[in-house]
């Protein structure tokens, strides 16, 4: 094919989607959280100085052997389950061999003709509620290499000069999720891609078998993509772009693949069978590797390790562990608390479902647990840029402030204030009130005295509330507070101010 | 099976990372001949009914305890490293105009 | 040369426990020796003479003070040992008798050798071997060949001929070896001495630098059989750092070195291992053998195992198969050498394969090719798939064999020890060395090479094989043969070993 046809500018996507019929697929692979490696005894461990969580097994040593980490084998039966496959009752390992020099060994210990998990499912929920299902076709096991880091040149691969190798990552436990191909998704493909992927995040996430954080790699993503002519059966070449690290790449990679796809197909080309780069700051792919016969990997089964026999009970007994599915999990939770569609989007976007429920357990009303949640302590992990569940702040605190409040002790301006203390580390919110001595002054006299101050100095608006501007008492409050150091109750004001001028509340 | 040609040779040598010089070439072409004729019985000895055997004594299941165990320090890593830097393994350049 | 080397390694720990001898004593005595042999024989890649030295007066000085400390001491405490240089070592290089690692020193033990410093044996040093052990007449190390010491312009045996020449020229009383295909057991065969190649499993090889993973085992290198037992038992023993290593406790292999009763065992001759190939003076010294394991009693019955005939084929598709994935670690990148290529562009492929090209030997290079062959796209049914079928099949032929005999016997090795050089050129006739040894290996199944008396002058083995787990059984009928052979000969076959020191 010629330079032209591959360079073809990109068609738009509605016009791609009239000719064309997308086909995805996705390898996901999910770091797990165990305490030490796949192989080996070194801790599994993120953010360390390099070459430290390492040992003679994962350095690939002369004479070292692997031994597999049986908290590895439980997690990926589990994620089998949580997929809905069937677990083989007999697996083994392969090494998969290729040169690169962020693989020690020079072979990738993985599972070849012999996954753990197989034929499985999963009904990925779109925004809107339709349900659309996507066939697993395995998930198997595998170690991660180690992490390259290229100097000198562009500091990418090509025109670097050299590059330096950390094996903290290398053999920490893999476990790869491949789709069968995906068809049927029409327009709705990239939201469909961000939906599969997020459904995978959530469910390691709620089996707690990875930390499950995308921006770390915790859980990578390589999305194929290929076109077929509308009313074709036959697949076209596919790209498969490698490690888009958020949810929103995923659905942007799909998007632009489609476009980039149909822009070379319309100008008579033929699409490349390569891996692609996703390019975060321009929403575009790069082309990598092309896959050549080059890679032959001469998989054969790993002798240094034996096999794998998983019973029925074995099955049977981290089935019963498995928590409730997310999805379902979201429908019940929705419905208890009597969210709307958006509401429940909104909390689930910004990952507080499980703040809310242990908050509405322990006695918060769900949509009083929503206000707090979604609102002050999201904005100040804002300021502080970090994620709201992140922040130090415990279920049972926030039902305490919340009755702080209900019971009228504090206003909501305090609330905020006492929660910033509470962050500095000053305690329990009713401790902290009582030590700065933020509850709401309730002492009429003080009050009336506040009140009566600002009446008098801002006549204008006493006569516009005898005018029967209720509204206009707003003004006063501003004052009232000011004299009290934000210690009074709005409304206490407004009932002494009518009770002045001889009005009833 | 098809006879090992010296380009079959070349491709396994690319393949297995080994730089070889014609000569070498030649020469392992002749010899891999010989030896891979002389193990071609093996295919036809196999019978299809006949399970493989990829270990000598049979065992399952052998896991290690999630625990963490031994590791190296830094310098423990690198020090038959052929070169390195801030604490990491130094490589030419990756790839040639990949 | 001094009394001491010329003991058994029994006798040397029985005088250390009465404390006629001390360790230091006994351990400098082997060095004197390797300093005034080792340049002709050249079975040593390092020697550790300082910390030899030091474990050797450590444990004088434990025996001297008596009490518990004293009393808990290994019974092979003090008696010197070499390791084959295949066998990773703390603070001693270990170069696997190849460029590619040369100067580089472990930064962990094999754990044969964990155990080894545990009961306190004087490590004497490194031993050569065919490069990787790849090899069947250490010709192949890149550190020049090893010498036999009863003939030096002749092979001592491959790979571990270092191991099995230090036995022999008393430079060490006991050795260890790795055996992938018959490295211990031929070594031993042509140098006159003892070497077992254990159940698969039976010892770990974590820390053994693999050739083919399936196939590989550390065993013992001795003079006798019963200290052949001995070392066995203390390296022998489930490792949790290597998934093959079998879980079962240790049995009492020196135990079962002293029994030298034969009468009723069923000893079953191999139908397929003699004949064609096989030099007449080593069947002559075979029939022999047989003849006296007849008259104490044995009864000697003829076993077929037709799927011989393919087992040298499976052999060279496994283990090049698994050598090539093994070789694929020694890139440059981690440790060992670095060689950059002629000419530009310096990238990572081109210095792995300049490195690789510099680094590995004829032999090497050859297995890997053959490996990546038989594994690369479109062959592994035909030849991995294949030969691993051919391993089902040999492993029935023995089940047969077993039920009509306790143990197995056939020749350990065609010929006598050959001219250095004669086989080099011509890599087939190089691996047929290996035909008898072959498919224990494949079966994973315990074998014994023994001492099988002399052809012209030039020491022939006799080799014994057990069902799997039945190491005791191969020590048991090796030891009654050796005390046949040594009450008929009136002196035991490693004690006509010609004094090199006087040769010289
Ligand atoms: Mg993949
Ligand atoms: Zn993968």
């Amino acid at each position: 094919m010629s330079q032209s046809t591959t360079d073809a500018a990109p068609l738009s996507f509605e016009a791609a989607l009239e000719t064309y019929e997308p086909v995805m697929g996705f390898e996901i692979h999910v770091e797990l959280n165990t305490a030490t490696k796949m192989f080996s005894s070194a801790p599994n461990a993120f953010g360390d100085d390099p070459n430290t969580n390492v040992n003679e097994v994962d350095l690939g040593m002369p004479g070292a052997l692997p031994v597999l980490n049986g908290a590895a084998v439980e997690s990926a039966i589990k994620l089998g389950l949580a997929l809905n496959c069937q677990i083989a009752s007999f697996c083994r390992f392969a090494r998969k061999q290729y040169f690169y020099p962020d693989t020690p060994k020079n072979w990738q210990t993985s599972q070849y003709d012999e996954p753990i998990a197989f034929d499985g499912h999963l009904d990925v929920e779109l925004d809107d509620g339709e349900v659309f299902r996507i066939e697993i076709e395995r998930a198997h096991m595998e170690e991660d290499a180690g992490k390259l880091t290229h100097a000198g040149g562009t500091g990418r691969i090509q025109g670097s000069e050299y590059s330096l190798v950390d094996y903290n990552r290398a053999g920490v436990p893999l476990i790869e999720i491949v789709t069968k191909p995906i068809t049927g998704a029409g327009a709705r493909a990239p939201e469909l891609a961000r939906a599969y992927a997020t459904a995978v995040r959530d469910i390691v996430k709620g089996l707690n078998i990875s930390e499950a954080r995308m921006e770390r790699g915790n859980v990578r993503c390589d999305a194929n993509v290929s076109l077929m002519p509308k009313g074709s059966a036959t697949f076209g070449t596919r790209s498969e772009t490698k490690n888009v690290n958020s949810l929103r790449a995923v659905e942007h990679a799909v998007h632009y693949e489609i476009r980039r796809h149909a822009g070379v197909l319309s100008a008579g080309g033929s699409v490349v069978q390569e891996t692609r780069h996703w390019k975060e700051d321009s929403r575009t792919t790069s082309s990598g590797r092309p896959k050549s016969d080059a890679d032959d990997y001469r998989y054969f089964p790993e002798p240094d390790l034996v096999p794998i026999s998983v019973t029925a009970d074995w099955v049977e007994q981290l089935r019963a562990q498995l928590p409730e599915p997310p999805a379902e999990r979201r429908r019940r939770l929705r419905e208890a608390w009597g969210f709307s569609e958006a509401e429940f989007r909104d909390v689930v976007a910004a990952g507080l479902i499980d703040q809310i429920e242990e908050t509405v357990a322990h006695g918060a009303a769900p949509a009083a647990a929503r206000k707090w949640w979604m609102g002050e302590i999201s904005r100040l992990a804002k300021t502080r840029d970090a994620d709201p569940a992140a922040l130090d702040v415990q279920p049972a605190t926030v039902v305490e402030l919340n009755q702080l409040v209900e019971q009228g002790r504090i206003n909501d301006k305090i609330a905020r204030q006492v929660l910033e203390h509470h962050l500095a580390g000053e305690g329990a919110p009713s401790h902290i009130v009582t030590v700065r001595g933020l509850e709401v002054v309730s002492d009429d006299g003080a009050l009336t005295a506040a009140v009566e101050k600002a009446m008098a100095e801002n006549p204008d608006v006493v006569e516009k509330v005898q005018g029967g501007k209720l509204k206009a008492i707003g003004a006063l409050i501003g004052p009232v507070m000011k004299e009290t150091q934000g210690q009074a109750d709005a409304a206490k004001v407004k009932e002494i101010v009518l009770e002045k001028l001889g009005m009833t509340p | 099976m098809p006879e090992i040609s010296r380009a079959d040779v070349e491709h396994l040598s690319a393949l297995a990372h080994i730089a070889m010089t014609d000569e070498e070439l030649d020469k392992m072409t002749g010899e891999l001949g010989v030896i891979v004729d002389s193990v071609k019985s093996v295919q036809e000895a196999a019978a299809d009914e006949v399970p493989a055997t990829s270990h000598p004594v049979e065992l399952r299941n052998v896991f290690r305890r999630d625990e963490v165990g031994h590791v190296f320090t830094a310098e423990e890593s690198l020090a038959n490293a052929p070169d390195a830097q801030d604490g990491r393994f130094k490589v030419p350049a990756i790839m040639d105009g990949e | 040369m001094s009394d001491l080397i010329t003991l058994t390694a029994a006798q040397m720990a029985a005088k250390l426990a009465a404390g006629e001898i001390s360790s230091v004593e006994l351990t400098q005595a082997h060095l004197d020796r390797i300093a005034a042999v080792d340049g002709e024989i050249n079975a040593f890649l390092h020697v550790n003479a300082d910390e030899a030295l030091e474990t050797a007066a450590e444990v004088d000085r434990l025996r001297a003070a008596g009490g518990a400390q004293a009393d808990a001491l290994h019974p092979l405490a003090g008696v010197p040992v070499a390791v084959k240089d295949l066998i990773v070592t703390r603070g001693q290089p270990t170069t696997s008798g190849s460029k590619m690692l040369e100067g580089w020193m472990s930064p962990y033990d094999a754990t044969v050798v964990t155990k080894i410093r545990q009961a306190k044996l004087p490590i004497l040093g490194k031993t050569n071997l065919d490069e990787f052990a790849m090899g069947s007449s250490t010709e192949h190390s890149a550190y020049g060949p090893t010498r036999n010491p009863w003939d030096t312009s002749r092979i001592p045996g491959g790979s571990g001929g270092g191991s099995a020449a230090a036995v022999a020229a008393f430079e060490a009383p006991l050795a260890l070896g790795t055996d992938t295909g018959g490295s211990i057991r031929q070594p031993a065969a042509v140098t006159g001495t003892v070497g077992t190649k254990p159940t698969y499993g039976s010892v770990s090889r974590y820390g053994a630098i693999a050739m083919a993973s399936s196939l590989d085992q550390i065993g013992p290198a001795a003079r006798t059989v019963e200290d052949a037992a001995l070392l066995h038992e203390l390296i022998a023993g489930h490792d949790p750092k290597d998934s093959t290593s079998l879980p079962e406790p240790v049995p009492g292999f020196g135990t079962a070195a002293g029994n030298h009763e034969v009468a009723g065992m069923r000893i079953g001759v191999i139908k397929q291992l003699q004949g064609t190939g096989y030099q007449d003076a080593v069947l002559a010294r075979f029939q022999e053998s047989l003849e006296l394991l007849r008259s104490a009693g044995a009864q000697i019955v003829e076993v077929d195992c037709p799927s011989f005939e393919y087992a040298l084929g499976a052999y060279y598709l496994i283990m090049s198969s698994e050598a090539s994935s093994n070789m694929a670690r020694f890139d440059g990148v981690r440790y060992g050498q670095r060689v950059l290529p002629d000419q530009p562009p310096v990238t990572i492929e081109r210095v792995m394969g300049a490195t690789r090209a510099a680094g590995f030997g004829e032999e090497v290079k050859r297995r890997i090719i053959l490996g990546t062959y038989a594994l690369s796209a479109g062959y592994y049914d035909a030849y991995y798939g294949s030969a691993q079928k051919i391993r089902t099949l040999i492993q029935r032929d023995f089940e047969a064999a077993f039920a009509s005999a306790d143990v197995l016997i056939s020749p350990t090795s065609p010929t006598v020890a050959f001219p250095l050089g004669e086989k080099l050129q011509d890599p087939m006739a190089m691996y047929l060395n290996d035909i008898a040894t072959i498919p224990a290996n494949l079966a994973g199944i315990p074998a014994i090479s023994v001492p099988g008396g002399l052809a012209e002058g030039l020491p022939v083995g006799v080799q014994f094989l057990a069902p799997a787990r039945g190491d005791a059984e191969v020590y048991h009928a090796g030891r009654a043969l050796e005390k046949l052979l040594n009450d008929d000969a009136g002196t035991p076959v490693w004690a006509q070993v010609p004094d090199m020191e006087v040769a010289k």
